[in-house]
């Protein structure tokens, strides 16, 4: 402990701010839309636009920009070593470089953008109620983008995603962001054409073994950001979330954005984490059939019309919070050695160094939280909580009353509520239940979810039915795992661990974290910290008494406890029952996929017969995240094939890592307790 | 440049030297034809009397009766602004005494929030109560009394010892007291007397610092304020003397002490230079030079120190190190010179020194280029580099430099030839299309005979011309070799008006140099603002060398401290902020200023560990009592 303690203070600054701002954060926003229906979007998508821009921007072409990436030294040089190695002529290609460059490139063009500005306008007033943004954040983004080139890192919970964050710079008069998207979009005709046109730059899902593409594609991120010609925007999640957890980050575009940096060739760049939250999320439900293996559909043009059905729905209230923009400079001062950047060439491509690659993790991870921090959590979050704690049904009543005891915890805890202050709970709760009547009905005063719509039907099909409704109801859930986590792995320690002793119940709070990093961001390394800001929290809602060597339930804190055990206990049942399938099914080598599928298999069959209620680890997403876990363990190795990977279990690893996880969990009614 | 190392700084001195400041002066002077100057500075006996008797004394002992023992250069020769208000240059001794610049005081009010009205009155002279007595040791006294070498306890004399030119050596001259500063001057006046010397020093366990002309810019003369031991400080000054020169191998045996405007003016007489001309070779000495690892401004055609001397005798603790023989180039293990060069003292004391010298040139010619930025114009310079065909020294100053340089034109005499840089001006501005504020100029310098150096000078004016270069004219290029001479005397000016100071430099490579001068900028101004400097701060670079593989980079920084508590401290924040980041843009620790205190903060990350601890095994066998003990470097 006292080493881990070592390593946290040699990273310096604390990552968890423990200070209760959220009061203070809430009434900065603006409701962007407000205006947009009072006044001519026609007016709004012709206005004069003249956004600030960096102080040393020497304006250029988006065809000049692919110029200067093609006669880069580095895609020079990577055209000569690959002309050198596969015997290609150097003009073959640099031919190929110029196509790849204008697969990718974006080509911002103002009459794009205010086709979107016009259309985004009518779309955005029909599906939402309001679009929040924190004023504060964007003054300080005005200032940054002068200064110095700023690299915007939004979460990633849709597709409207990027649409929402170029709209909300369009309105507050902000240069546009160039926006790293997935090529699939350059499938849908017009579409993608018209994203290209507003700023969107698209970049191969995987790219890996192909060097020029590397090259060109990192070298145009470089040069867009070094001019400073626009903001460089890209999601460190590297995808949409389907679950709302905010994902691991992936670590290849932050790496390219730091570079210019880490290399000297700009004095300084900006991070800036921004979260978008939104009430209810455009594709709520096709997420929860995909993670339970109803395949992704296709982007298209065609698809976009017919999911137009969607316009004529609610979906509440998005809130944008534009966190405050980081200085890269400072978050490397003193981390960095310099000696290895100033030894080789800087335009020859170089693997980045351990420290750092240590240094790129530590920042994304830093960034993710920072976004998890900011993101604004509405009262549906709280009432999906106690729901799910709470099935097949509860009385409104119960709920209301649940629910209010959940939202001072949540803010004790510091979670960036949205609480409508003037209305009383109860029509709190109805409204939100009212918002996703697609996922929960009242009914004769009780509160249940919405799967039993099509009446009976095969076993199997009811099992399919009651897990989308719970997915669906989980992806809000989540979003308050996200902030509750460090507390609940420690209450989860503290009732697994047999005594008080402070060390018994950190090593089990260490195990739970490791186990779960696949599950929920923990800032790397640090996991002493971590069980100090959860025993912190945790002593704020006077749920435990911390000494020096022990920790002590309170009296009352028993409530909290158990009700945090039980938030994240289909995690914990859900990697149990997928041990438990190792150790009984997989004898033999296995894919992923054959993994997914005979989980999915496996405890279908125990729902079906209802020796489970863990619905959701029909989710693919928590069997692939428990599969990265229990290679991380040692419980499964992990072999690359020519084909991709195979796995297969290491059985004495699996028994010792499944006692360890069937551990006593208590089960009881944590809420009926204290009511 | 600015501020001087162990052995940097320019002025008017040789006749090749002098000649060609007499003729960059003469263009600002408008002098009637027949009033001509005087090439040599006009010292007396040295200018008067070319005998060799006459010549060894050139700088007396007590150098503050020629020297100002408060700030840069001659008594007699200083900035000050006249009863116009006027910024005017004192005294006889350079070719620009009596000329007022008018633009200096707006330059100064402009760019630095000086003003007239701010002025602080220096101490007149040295209070010698608050002089650290000296603790010299009664016995090595009495024992150096038996050799017959001059010395003295002379307090002037010892305070003038105990410093160089760092800003904050002046600042402390003028608003304080150092320390610690040596107990006794010697001045030996060939090398016996030195190992003499050395020899009493080990006997008495005795700390010596050797002294040379005192340019120093990285604190290498500070006593070290820990010291117990009787500090002697060694004063080569009176080891002046050129013991032969072979013109059949084109080399000169020179003792150490000699200053380089007295080297070179003494080879003049016999038709030879070295060539080598740091921005101090007014005072900076041969020894100095060795000892610092220079550079001077001319390395083109006659190569940095390392590359001129041939053979170098330096007496240490454990007795006298040299060579055997003169050749031109030896693999005979590591080059022990090069445990000498740059060695700043802390390993004995150079004597004397074998150096190349090449017959004067036939032709010199002034130039300079405008361009249109500061990208082109390093662009340019990397082509010329890399075309092997750098002229004598070819120099690009950033646009704040131009016009800090710029406000270094002398009063114009007629009406035609202001309408004649109006003329100028416009076309540059208003035809080509040129932003005044984004403008720079490099300047340019060529040697060698008539021919060569016109055909040189076309080929260096067609590659500028590719970078959108124009030729800007002999004048240009005259006025920005003054400004390196002169900037000293002008810090002077500054620091009576609340502005202070000072220049580093480094070497790094072509293609980091861009990114290397604009964060470096931006780090200082930046800083500033940190620290609470009230007024925007003039940061300014230029390129001064340029290599194969790099070039050497030059930078300017001042500001006005009014409001400041502390500026020194404050200062030197800026100064190590500065110099943090140049390393991380890949520059490096110095290019010819020496580590000396200053910097050895950062010494063993710049040679590694494993260097650090060479460095270090040379010094404990060299000197394992610690004699030489100014304490730099390690």
């Amino acid at each position: 402990m006292a080493a881990a303690g070592a390593v946290a203070r040699r990273r310096g600054p604390p990552v968890y701010s423990q200070k209760n701002i959220t009061s203070k954060k809430k009434y900065d926003f603006e409701d962007i839309l407000e205006e947009r229906r009072k006044a001519s979007d026609l007016r709004y998508a012709m206005k004069c636009y003249t956004p600030v821009v960096y102080k040393e921007l020497s304006p250029c072409k988006p065809s000049a920009i692919k110029t200067v990436v093609l006669q880069s030294e580095q895609v020079q040089y990577v055209v000569r070593q690959l002309s050198k190695e596969t015997g290609e002529s150097p003009d073959i290609i640099q031919e190929e470089a110029a196509e790849i460059l204008d697969e990718m490139g974006h080509s911002m063009h103002m009459g794009a953008i205010r086709f979107f500005a016009f259309t985004l306008s009518k779309i955005f007033k029909c599906l939402f109620r309001s679009i929040c943004v924190n004023e504060d954040g964007m003054q300080k983004l005005q200032q940054a983008i002068q200064e110095h080139p700023v690299v915007l890192l939004p979460s990633h919970r849709s597709y409207i995603d990027f649409l929402l964050l170029s709209y909300v710079l369009y309105t507050y008069d902000l240069a546009l962001p160039v926006i790293a998207a997935g090529i699939d979009f350059l499938g849908m005709k017009i579409v993608g054409e018209l994203l290209r046109k507003s700023g969107a730059f698209f970049m191969r899902r995987t790219f890996g073994g192909n060097k020029l593409y590397w090259a060109v594609f990192a070298e145009y991120v470089k040069t867009v950001l070094k001019n400073g010609y626009a903001p460089v925007e890209f999601y460190l999640e590297g995808t949409r979330s389907r679950t709302a957890k905010t994902l691991n980050p992936k670590f290849g575009l932050l790496n390219i954005v730091m570079d210019p940096f880490l290399k000297r060739e700009v004095f300084d760049i900006y991070l800036v984490p921004i979260s978008i939250s939104y009430e209810r999320v455009l594709e709520e439900s096709l997420y929860a059939c995909e993670l339970l293996g109803v395949p992704k559909p296709k982007e298209s043009t065609s698809g976009l019309l017919k999911a137009r059905k969607i316009l004529s729905e609610d979906f509440g209230s998005i809130h944008v919070y534009f966190g405050q923009p980081l200085s890269l400079r400072t978050l490397a001062s003193g981390r960095i050695n310099r000696c290895p950047f100033n030894l080789f060439p800087r335009h020859i491509p170089q693997k980045p160094s351990e420290e750092v690659q240590e240094f790129v993790s530590e920042i994304a991870y830093k960034m993710e939280l920072l976004q998890i921090e900011n993101m604004v959590l509405s009262p549906w979050i709280l009432v999906a909580v106690v729901l799910l704690q709470n099935l097949p049904a509860i009385e409104l009543e119960l709920l209301v009353e649940k629910t209010v005891w959940l939202k001072n915890v949540t803010q004790t805890f510091g979670g960036f509520l949205d609480w409508p202050d003037n209305l009383c709970a109860n029509k709190a709760v109805r409204s939100a239940l009212a918002l996703h009547s697609n996922i929960v009905s009242l009914v004769n005063g009780q509160v249940v979810l919405n799967d039993k719509e099509m009446g009976p039907g095969a076993p199997e099909e009811l099992v399919f039915k009651q897990a989308l409704a719970i997915l669906l109801c989980g992806s809000y859930r989540n979003q308050l795992l996200n902030i509750f986590v460090r507390p609940a792995l420690v209450a989860l320690a503290l009732e697994i661990t047999h005594s008080s002793r402070k060390e018994e119940i950190y090593s089990n709070f260490a195990f739970w974290r490791d186990v779960f990093s696949d599950e929920f961001i923990f800032f790397p390394g640090i996991p002493l910290k971590d069980f100090e800001e959860g025993c912190f929290l945790l002593t704020k809602c006077d749920a435990v008494q911390v000494t020096p060597q022990q920790v002590f339930v309170t009296e009352k804190g028993s409530v909290v406890i158990s009700f945090l055990t039980a938030m994240f206990r289909p995690f914990v049942e859900g990697y149990q029952l997928i041990c438990r399938y190792l150790s009984k099914e997989a004898n033999e080598a296995f894919t992923e996929k054959q993994f997914i599928f005979g989980v999915r298999s496996f405890t279908s069959q125990l729902l079906e017969i209802g020796s489970t209620q863990c619905y959701e680890v029909l989710s693919s997403d928590m069997q692939k995240n428990a599969l990265a876990s229990l290679v991380r363990l040692g419980v499964v190795s992990r072999r690359k094939m020519n084909d991709g990977f195979t796995y297969s279990v290491n059985k004495e690893t699996l028994n010792k890592i499944a006692g360890m996880l069937e551990s006593r969990i208590p089960v009881r009614k944590p809420m009926a307790a204290r009511l | 440049m600015a501020a001087a190392a162990g052995g940097e700084r320019n002025g008017g001195g040789s006749d090749g030297a002098a000649q060609r400041r007499l003729r960059i002066l003469s263009g600002h002077l408008h002098a009637p034809p027949g009033t001509q100057l005087s090439a040599n500075p006009c010292r007396g006996r040295a200018a008067t009397a070319p005998s060799a008797a006459s010549q060894s004394r050139v700088f007396p002992k007590r150098r503050q009766e020629i020297l100002k023992w408060n700030g840069w250069g001659y008594n007699d020769s200083k900035f000050i602004f006249n009863k116009k208000g006027h910024a005017e240059f004192t005294g006889k001794r350079y070719q620009i005494g009596g000329i007022v610049f008018p633009l200096l005081k707006e330059w100064l009010e402009k760019n630095l929030g000086g003003s007239l009205e701010h002025k602080i009155t220096p101490r007149a002279s040295l209070n010698i109560s608050e002089i650290p007595p000296s603790i010299a040791s009664e016995e090595f006294l009495q024992d150096l009394q038996m050799t017959k070498i001059p010395y003295s306890k002379e307090a002037e004399s010892r305070v003038f010892r105990a410093h160089g030119h760092c800003l904050h050596e002046i600042f402390l001259l003028r608003e304080g007291m150092f320390k610690r500063i040596p107990d006794v001057v010697v001045w030996p006046e060939c090398h016996d007397d030195v190992v003499k010397i050395v020899e009493l020093a080990c006997k008495h366990s005795v700390c010596i610092i050797p002294y040379g002309g005192g340019t120093s810019v990285s604190s290498a003369l500070e006593c070290p304020p820990e010291e117990k031991r009787t500090i002697v400080s060694l004063d080569t000054s009176q080891m002046n003397r050129i013991h032969w020169i072979d013109e059949k191998n084109l080399t000169a045996h020179v003792e150490a002490g000699i200053a380089g405007q007295d080297l070179e003016r003494q080879l003049g007489e016999s038709g030879y230079c070295t060539g080598h001309e740091p921005d101090s070779m007014e005072f900076s000495t041969l020894g100095g030079w060795v000892a610092t690892r220079a550079s001077g401004m001319k390395k083109n055609i006659y190569g940095n120190i390392e590359d001129l001397v041939v053979h170098i005798k330096m007496v240490t603790p454990r007795g006298v190190i040299q060579k055997s023989c003169q050749g031109p180039r030896m693999s005979t293990g590591p080059d022990i010179h090069h445990f000498i060069l740059g060695s700043e003292g802390t390993l004995g004391v150079v004597t004397e020194v074998t150096i190349k010298i090449r017959p004067i040139p036939e032709y010199q010619k002034y130039g300079s280029v405008v361009f249109p930025n500061f990208e082109r114009g390093v662009a340019c310079l990397r082509e010329v580099a890399k075309q092997r065909c750098a002229p004598a020294s070819i120099r690009l100053m950033d646009n704040e430099q131009f016009q800090f340089g710029h406000a270094l034109k002398p009063q114009v005499a007629s009406i035609f030839t202001s309408l004649l840089d109006g003329l100028k001006k416009f076309y540059i501005t208003k035809f080509k299309g040129f932003d005044p504020n984004l403008l720079c100029v490099a300047t340019l310098l060529f040697e060698g005979d008539r021919e060569k150096v016109l055909q040189h000078e076309k080929q260096v004016y067609d590659i500028a011309a590719k970078f959108g270069g124009l030729a800007a004219g002999e004048d240009n290029g005259q006025r920005g070799y003054m400004l390196t001479f002169v900037i000293a005397y002008i810090r002077d000016m500054g620091l009576d008006y609340y502005i202070i100071g000072e220049s580093f430099e480094t070497s790094v490579p072509w293609d980091r140099v861009l990114d290397l001068c604009r964060n470096v900028k931006e780090r200082i101004a930046r800083e500033c603002k940190e620290k609470g400097v009230q007024f925007p701060p003039f940061s300014a670079c230029r390129v001064t060398q340029t290599y194969d593989a790099g070039a050497c980079v030059y930078f300017y920084l001042g500001f006005n401290y009014r409001g400041l508590s502390d500026p020194m401290r404050v200062y030197e924040e800026i100064e190590m902020a500065a110099r943090e980041e140049i390393l991380a843009n890949g520059g490096s620790l110095s290019h010819h200023h020496g580590v000396g205190k200053l910097r050895k903060h950062w010494l063993k990350e710049s040679v590694s560990d494993v260097g650090f601890g060479m460095l270090k095994s040379v010094k404990q066998f060299v000197d394992p009592n610690n004699i030489f003990g100014n304490g730099n470097l390690l």
